[in-house]
C-alpha cells in the first residue's frame, strides 16, 4: 500500500486502468491503443468504459479502432512491438482470446527465443474475464491457458492501486504480457459479487508502478493459506472474516502475477501455516491452482499438515440461468466449510 | 400459426390460389410481429429485473429472419448470431421456449444453460446461436458438408452482421463453401454498425455483396426492410443451393431499431439516420400490403401468444442447481 504522505485519491479499477494508459503514452510515443469499439465518437470506450476519453487526447491515430478481426489485433501488436513499439491490444472479453491462440503462443511467446534472444516483443494484451450471467462463451476465466506458455507473462489484478501500477509495468516490460482483469470488478457496481467489499482504492497521483512477479498479503494469519484472485479474492477475504469470528486466522495471498509465480511469498506463508486452499474462477481441471499446489507439494511437503485444497468452478462451461452459474462458481460458503474441514 | 413452410416456388397464380397468397401475406406480418413485440416485452421484463443477463435485441431486422426462414423447411437448418430472439422465432422455436430460456428456466429451449445469446433448438433446425462473431461462417459449412456427403437435399442458412466480414472465419467459411458447392445460404444482415462502429470505418468496400466476388460466390444485395424482398432473393438462393450449385450469399440492408445491447443509447448514430431507418420499418413497408383490420386480429393473436409465453416462463421450475454439471459430454 502506498505511503501516508503520498497523495491518493479513491479510484475505480476502470479509472485506474484509463489513468495507466494515458500516463504511459503521455510519456512514451511508442505506447498506443488498439481494440475494437475503444475510440468511436459516442461509443462505449471498450467494452467497459476503461478507455472513455483517451481518443479525445490522444486521437484516432494512436487509438485504433480496429475491425472485429481479434487475429489482426494480436498480429499487429506483435509486429508493432517487434519493431520497438509497445502496443497495448483489448480483448472485448477473454473468450476471444482463442480467435487469436496463434499470434499469441505460436508468435508472440516464441519470437524472442525462436530468434536467438535478437528481438522482443513488448505488447500488452488485456482482457476481462469472469462468469456474470452471459452463459458459455462470455463467462470463462482463461488465464491458465496462458500460464502454460513459456514466453508469455500473466497478470491478474484486482484491486485500482495494483491495476494501475503492474498495468504500467506491462507496458514497460520487454516481454508479451497478458493482463486479466474481471468484469464485476470494473467499477463500483460489482461491491456486491465481491461480498460488499468497496471496490475502490487509494491511488497516488504521481507515477508508480507494481511489480510483475510478486505477490501481495492481503490478510495475515496463522492456520490456513488462501491464495486467489478476482472475484474469488474478494470471496476469500470475506470468508476469512468470517473465520476469524471463529478463532480461525486465514492468511489471505493475491498472487497478483500467476506466470512468473511468486513461490517465495506462497511457500513462506505455507512453511508458517501448513495448510493451503487455492480458490479459483476458472474450472478445476488444469486450472492454475493445480500448478500453485504442485509446487508447494513439491518445496513445502514437511511442513504440510493436511492435503492442499483447491476450490474451482466446477468442470462445465458456464450456465445462462443465475440459479446454475451460482451453483458451479467458488462461493464464500464453500470457502468456510473447506477451511473448517481441513482445521477438523 | 408459423408463416406457412412454402416451398420456394413463386406466389401461386389463378383465382383460388389468391385467397391463399392473402394468407401468406399475413403469416408474414405476422411472424414479424411476433418477434416484434416479443422484443418489446422482454425489453420491459428485463428492466424490471425479471429477465437476468444481458440482451441483444432485434426490433428493426425482422423481415430479414421471417423473409428467410419462411423459404426454409423444418428439416433445414440456421446458424445465429449474438443477437437471435429474432432468428429463433422465425425458425419455429415456440415463445414459450424462447422465453422460459430467457428467463433461466428448465423449460427453456436450452434447459436455462444457454440463455439470450445461445437460443436455439435442433428439433427445429437451428444450432444453439453462436455468440463468437463469426462463429457461425465455418460452422455452416460442416452442417452444409453433412447435407451433401449424405445426398440430402436440405439446406443450411448461416446469418451474420456486417461486422462479422471481418473475422478471418468469415473468408476461410466462404471459400470452402464455394470450393465443394456446399448447399449453403450466406445470410448478411448489414444493420450499418458493428457494436458501435460503422462499417465504412472498417471497411473500404461499402457492399459486403462484393466481398464474395472474390470467392467466386453468387451475391445479391436487397433490401432487408422488406420481407417479399427477402424471401425472393432467398427462394432463388435456396433453390440453387438444393440442386447443388453451391452457396449464394444474400446482404440484407437493413438497421436495428434499439442499442447494440441493453445499456447502449446509440450516441454513435444520428437522429436523423435512424428517423429514415425507422420510416422504412418492416412493419409498416409490409403492413402496407395487409388491410388494417388484418392487422389488429393479428396483433391481438400476438398479444395472446405473449401473455401466454410470459406466464409459462414465470410459472416454470428453475432448473436445480445439481442440473449445472449435467450435459457436458455425450
Ligand atoms: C470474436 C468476437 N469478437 C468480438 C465480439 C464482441 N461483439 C459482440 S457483437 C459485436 C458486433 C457485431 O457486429 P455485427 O457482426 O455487424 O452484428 P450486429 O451486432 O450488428 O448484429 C462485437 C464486436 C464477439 N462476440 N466475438
Amino acid at each position: 500500500m502506498p505511503e501516508t504522505t503520498v497523495e491518493t485519491r479513491r479510484l475505480t479499477i476502470a479509472e485506474a486502468l484509463r489513468e495507466a494508459i494515458a500516463e504511459e503514452m503521455r510519456r512514451d510515443e511508442d505506447v498506443f491503443l488498439l481494440g475494437e469499439d475503444v475510440g468511436v465518437e459516442g461509443g462505449f470506450g471498450g467494452a467497459f468504459g476503461v478507455y472513455l476519453g483517451l481518443v479525445e487526447e490522444f486521437g484516432h491515430e494512436r487509438i485504433i479502432d480496429t475491425p472485429i478481426s481479434e487475429k489482426a489485433i494480436a498480429g499487429a501488436a506483435v509486429g508493432a512491438a517487434v519493431l520497438g513499439m509497445r502496443p497495448v491490444a483489448d480483448m472485448q472479453y477473454a473468450d476471444f482470446l482463442f480467435e487469436c491462440m496463434d499470434e499469441l503462443v505460436n508468435q508472440a511467446a516464441k519470437l524472442r527465443y525462436m530468434s536467438g534472444g535478437k528481438l522482443s516483443v513488448p505488447m500488452v494484451m488485456r482482457a476481462p474475464v469472469g462468469t456474470t450471467l452471459r452463459g458459455a462463451q462470455h463467462g470463462q476465466c482463461p488465464e491458465s491457458y496462458f500460464v502454460h506458455v513459456p514466453g508469455l507473462k500473466v497478470v491478474a489484478p484486482s484491486d485500482a492501486y495494483h491495476a494501475k501500477g503492474i498495468l504500467k509495468s506491462a507496458i514497460r516490460d520487454d516481454n508479451p504480457v497478458l493482463v486479466f482483469e474481471h468484469k464485476l470488478l470494473y467499477g463500483s457496481k460489482g461491491r456486491e459479487a465481491a461480498g460488499g467489499f468497496d471496490l475502490t482504492a487509494e491511488v497516488p497521483t504521481d507515477d508508480y508502478t507494481v511489480p510483475i512477479g510478486k505477490a501481495i498479503i492481503k490478510r495475515s494469519g496463522i492456520d490456513v493459506t488462501l491464495v486467489a484472485t478476482h472475484v474469488s479474492l474478494y470471496r476469500a477475504l470475506a470468508a476469512a472474516d468470517q473465520l476469524a469470528s471463529e478463532g480461525i486466522e486465514c492468511e489471505v495471498i493475491d498472487p497478483l502475477t500467476l506466470n512468473p509465480l511468486d513461490e517465495q511469498a506462497i511457500f513462506g506463508s505455507v512453511q508458517k501455516t501448513g495448510r493451503l486452499v487455492i480458490v479459483h474462477e476458472d474450472t478445476l481441471t488444469g486450472g492454475w491452482g493445480a500448478e500453485v499446489a504442485a509446487r508447494v507439494a513439491d518445496d513445502c511437503l514437511a511442513y504440510l499438515e493436511a492435503p492442499i485444497k483447491r476450490i474451482a468452478t466446477r468442470d462445465v462451461p458456464a450456465p445462462a440461468a443465475p440459479v446454475l452459474e451460482q451453483a458451479i462458481v467458488p462461493q464464500v460458503e464453500t470457502i468456510v466449510a473447506t477451511v473448517k474441514e481441513m482445521l477438523g | 400459426m408459423t408463416p406457412s413452410k412454402r416451398a420456394e416456388a413463386d406466389l401461386p397464380g389463378g383465382a383460388s390460389a389468391q385467397a391463399d397468397t392473402a394468407a401468406w401475406v399475413e403469416a408474414l406480418y405476422r411472424g414479424m410481429l411476433l418477434i416484434r413485440r416479443f422484443e418489446e416485452r422482454v425489453y420491459r421484463l428485463f428492466l424490471e429485473g425479471e429477465i437476468p443477463g444481458t440482451l441483444h435485441q432485434y426490433h428493426g431486422q425482422e423481415a430479414v429472419a421471417v423473409g428467410v426462414c419462411d423459404v426454409l423447411r423444418p428439416d433445414d437448418w440456421i446458424t445465429s448470431t449474438h443477437r437471435p430472439h429474432g432468428h429463433a422465432l422465425a425458425k419455429g422455436v415456440s415463445a414459450r421456449a424462447a422465453m422460459a430460456e430467457l428467463y433461466g428456466k428448465r423449460t427453456g429451449c436450452c434447459a436455462g444453460k444457454g440463455g439470450s445469446m445461445h437460443l436455439g433448438d435442433p428439433s427445429v433446425g437451428m444450432l444453439p446461436a453462436i455468440a463468437i462473431v463469426g462463429g457461425g461462417n465455418t460452422v455452416v459449412t460442416g452442417l452444409g458438408l453433412a447435407m451433401k456427403l449424405r445426398k440430402s437435399d436440405q439446406v443450411a442458412a448461416c446469418f451474420f452482421g456486417e461486422g462479422a466480414t471481418n473475422e478471418g472465419a468469415f473468408h476461410e467459411g466462404l471459400n470452402f463453401a464455394a470450393v465443394e458447392r456446399l448447399p449453403i445460404v450466406l445470410v448478411c444482415e448489414n444493420n450499418l454498425y458493428g457494436a458501435s462502429t460503422p462499417y465504412h470505418r472498417v471497411s473500404l468496400v461499402p457492399d459486403v455483396a462484393e466481398r464474395a466476388k472474390a470467392y467466386g460466390v453468387p451475391a445479391r444485395i436487397v433490401d432487408g426492410m422488406d420481407v417479399l424482398a427477402v424471401r425472393a432473393a432467398t427462394a432463388e438462393a435456396v433453390a440453387s443451393a438444393r440442386t447443388g450449385a453451391g452457396p449464394t450469399l444474400i446482404e440484407c440492408k437493413t438497421y436495428r431499431f434499439t442499442g447494440h445491447s441493453r445499456s447502449d443509447a446509440c450516441d454513435y448514430r444520428t437522429d436523423d439516420e435512424e428517423a429514415e431507418w425507422a420510416a422504412r420499418d418492416p412493419l409498416l413497408v409490409h403492413g402496407a400490403r395487409l388491410e388494417q383490420e388484418a392487422i389488429e386480429q393479428l396483433e391481438a393473436g400476438v398479444r395472446a401468444e405473449l401473455d401466454d409465453a410470459v406466464e409459462f416462463a414465470r410459472s416454470s421450475p428453475l432448473p436445480e442447481p445439481h442440473e449445472a454439471l449435467d450435459g457436458v459430454y455425450a
